[in-house]
């Protein structure tokens, strides 16, 4: 198993490996989650979905089956 | 060279409204773009030598799109030919983050066509020790004229009408990516592909066009706030009280203003009654006309007030913190975080709430939003509950501290909301979309509210609501008002013969003969013929044609069925306590001594009160917003199929 941002606690400083194909990878680039972004996860909603992260700056908020999308080290 | 045509693209967040608003001010009105459901708006800049069209296009993240809608800024762009394809861009950037909005910027310089790049919000990155470097930007793209500005404040703004009219054109074009055409980069992995190419590019750009005062530091601080709006208990808290707040907006603040417009429109009514020779013509002035755009005025408080606190909501960055934590919960019902705001709203009046679906991106959440929203019981069906609750329910207390009464309102209440969601349930399976929902929405930081962005947004709002909807809402009034004015032949005048005429002078012998003389032109009018006709598919719900006649009526607006009980009963509408009306509908009886109003029928009515389409103006404002009558003609059918399946239902098992 690949480790994506949906297993990274909180605080955890990682990089953005590689894109699992899906019909939102383009969108999930265009936000900025490109390969070797660094990303941290900020916070989390109250059922630990979606999550708040950030993304080279700002805040965006992902849902857990996006996260998964994005593998990281 | 002066531009007629120029358009503003930016990343949403990047206050690129601000910036249209500072550069058009109140010149600005909406339109169409044709094929999609996201409205244009267009704004006039005023120049020596006429006025500048500017369009202000959605906030994107890339050209590319992802959704019908979002499809709007790619045609625009890419196609020479289209009628709004715009002669020179102006790119509203986020100068605090360079990285992600330069993508967009490179996209369409990449485009070749004459671009103007506006770093918004210089004064936070400048804070954030980062310095533009002008000069060597100007190297790398000569001919784009780079403008800071701080939009909020109206800083720059003068800069940038000054450099419009002058005139820019790229000089010395060299793409970014090279070989780049839109049209091949439709395909979603040659997009992937391309806008990674992009990136490294501007990863690349950045270190030689900003200046680094201190090192880059791209750490965020999580805001305190942040940390209470986002709490488990806390957050939905917080949520609670401001959706009380926003009600306490509606139901309380908006009556003055809407009674003051009630009173207005029936003192014109009178006046014109008065001043006018009596005859056809003047009543449908007085009882047509007037009534009509009384009943499409009487919602503009509502909208202005919804808007105003939604504006205030939406501006300083709390509204995305609500669909952070509402997105979960929503999410499988087909629905989704931004879906809780209009949903809600919609139990103060459905027509705001309607409009406020615009945020939600996914067409197929989007729609299902404004499908479910007037299933909750809004502010216009109180006074038919209050009159039903009244008929039919004891005032007794259960369960040790229950008010019966109360309980049932609130059952009411709550019937509508249970509805919304399992109907949105059904039409997530039923709905097809090749969308895949996504939220990835940006959390903005926390600002102080724009009131210029606040106020323009509301007004623009109120107009899309009186120009656009209004004109149905007219329409519609007036054929509701000649069914009900007009009959057959000479029906309405030989019944109304049969009336005697007392012989005397007192005043409520005359009233209680006029009251007769409306009830009878009532029944004998086309409205009270259908009401009749269509008795035998109502009695098997418990409904006698006078109901009937007012289940009609009231899709004017629902709590019309009170006001048109009270004409049947030949009661004098008292608006308030309903006494004389209860007392008449309690003595009702069919024909073999039964009461009509037994409690299975009053419950059988509350029902079909949750669920019924009765609500013209909904409609006129559901076609507004989907841009087709398919929609409203499907909500109408689904809750009319609703509301008389649910009525047979309580009313056999209360028989």
């Amino acid at each position: 198993m690949k480790k994506t941002l949906a297993d990274v606690s909180i605080g955890e400083l990682v990089k953005v490996n590689a894109l699992i194909p899906s019909p939102v990878s383009s969108k999930l680039l265009e936000m900025g989650l490109y390969i070797g972004q660094e990303v941290e996860i900020l916070f989390k909603a109250p059922f630990g979905d979606p999550i708040a992260v950030n993304v080279g700056g700002y805040v965006l908020s992902l849902r857990l089956n996006e996260a998964d999308l994005i593998v990281v080290e | 060279m002066s531009f007629q045509k120029i358009a503003l693209i930016g990343n949403p967040n990047t206050g690129k409204t601000s910036v249209f608003n500072r550069l058009t001010g109140l010149n600005q009105h909406v339109g169409n773009f044709p094929g999609v459901t996201v409205d244009k708006k267009i704004g006039k800049l005023k120049s020596e030598n006429g006025s500048i069209e500017i369009i202000d296009l959605p906030g994107t993240y890339s050209i590319y799109p992802h959704s019908n809608d979002e499809k709007v800024v790619f045609d625009v762009l890419n196609n020479a030919t289209h009628p709004d394809h715009p002669e020179a861009l102006l790119v509203v950037i986020d100068a605090s983050n360079l990285e992600r909005n330069l993508l967009l910027f490179t996209q369409v310089y990449d485009l070749n066509i004459p671009v103007m790049l506006i770093l918004n919000m210089s004064d936070v990155a400048y804070r954030a020790g980062r310095e533009f470097n002008h000069e060597a930007f100007q190297k790398r793209f000569p001919g784009v004229p780079v403008i800071e500005t701080n939009a909020r404040v109206g800083l720059g703004i003068d800069k940038i009408i000054a450099t419009i009219k002058n005139g820019f054109t790229i000089t010395d074009f060299r793409p970014v990516i090279e070989n780049y055409t839109l049209k091949l980069a439709i395909d979603p992995t040659s997009q992937s592909e391309e806008t990674a190419e992009r990136y490294k590019a501007i990863q690349a750009l950045i270190p030689a066009i900003v200046n680094f005062k201190t090192s880059a530091n791209k750490k965020i601080k999580v805001n305190r706030l942040d940390r209470i709006l986002v709490h488990p208990i806390w957050g939905y808290l917080i949520f609670t009280v401001m959706l009380l707040l926003l009600f306490q907006l509606i139901f309380s603040i908006a009556s003055y203003p809407m009674d003051l417009i009630d009173a207005v429109f029936s003192k014109l009514s009178d006046w014109f009654t008065d001043i006018l020779p009596a005859g056809i013509f003047t009543d449908l002035i007085s009882q047509g006309i007037i009534p009509g755009l009384g009943g499409v005025v009487i919602f503009i408080p509502q909208i202005a007030l919804l808007f105003l606190f939604l504006g205030i909501l939406e501006e300083t960055g709390y509204m995305a913190r609500v669909v952070f934590i509402m997105d979960k919960l929503m999410r499988p019902f087909g629905l989704n975080g931004k879906s809780v705001v209009p949903l809600l709203s919609s139990a103060a009046c459905a027509i705001p709430g309607i409009m406020a679906t615009r945020t939600i991106s996914s067409w197929k959440e989007r729609l299902i939003t404004i499908m479910v929203a007037p299933l909750m019981s809004c502010s216009a069906r109180i006074p038919v509950y209050t009159l039903l609750i009244g008929l039919v329910i004891p005032q007794q207390t259960v369960l040790g501290f229950f008010n019966l009464q109360g309980l049932v309102l609130f059952s009411l209440y709550a019937l509508g909301l249970v509805s919304a969601l399992l109907v949105s349930l059904v039409m997530k399976w039923i709905i097809q979309s090749k969308e895949t929902s996504v939220l990835m929405l940006e959390l903005p930081e926390f600002k102080a509210p724009r009131w210029g962005n606040v106020f323009i947004n509301l007004l623009e709002k109120i107009k899309v609501f009186v120009f656009d909807a209004g004109k149905v809402i007219l329409a519609v009034s007036i054929i509701l008002w000649a069914m009900a004015s007009f009959g057959p032949g000479d029906r309405i005048e030989m019944a109304v013969q049969q009336i005697e005429k007392p012989n005397t002078t007192n005043a409520d012998s005359l009233a209680i003969y006029e009251q007769q003389i409306s009830s009878i032109k009532l029944e004998n009018s086309y409205m009270g013929i259908i009401g009749k006709t269509i008795e035998p598919v109502i009695k098997p719900i418990g409904y006698d044609w006078k109901i009937g006649i007012s289940l009609l009526t009231s899709f004017a607006a629902r709590e019309v069925f009170v006001g048109s009980m009270a004409t049947i009963y030949s009661v004098h509408d008292d608006g308030d306590t309903n006494l004389g009306l209860l007392e008449k509908m309690r003595n009702e009886k069919w024909s073999d001594g039964k009461p009509v109003y037994s409690t299975a029928t009053g419950i059988s009515l509350m029902v079909f009160y949750v669920y019924a389409m009765q609500c013209m103006a909904t409609l006129a404002i559901v076609k507004r917003e989907t841009k087709s009558w398919k929609w409203p003609i499907i909500q109408v059918l689904y809750m009319g199929a609703l509301a008389y399946l649910a009525s047979f239902t309580v009313f056999h098992l209360f028989s």
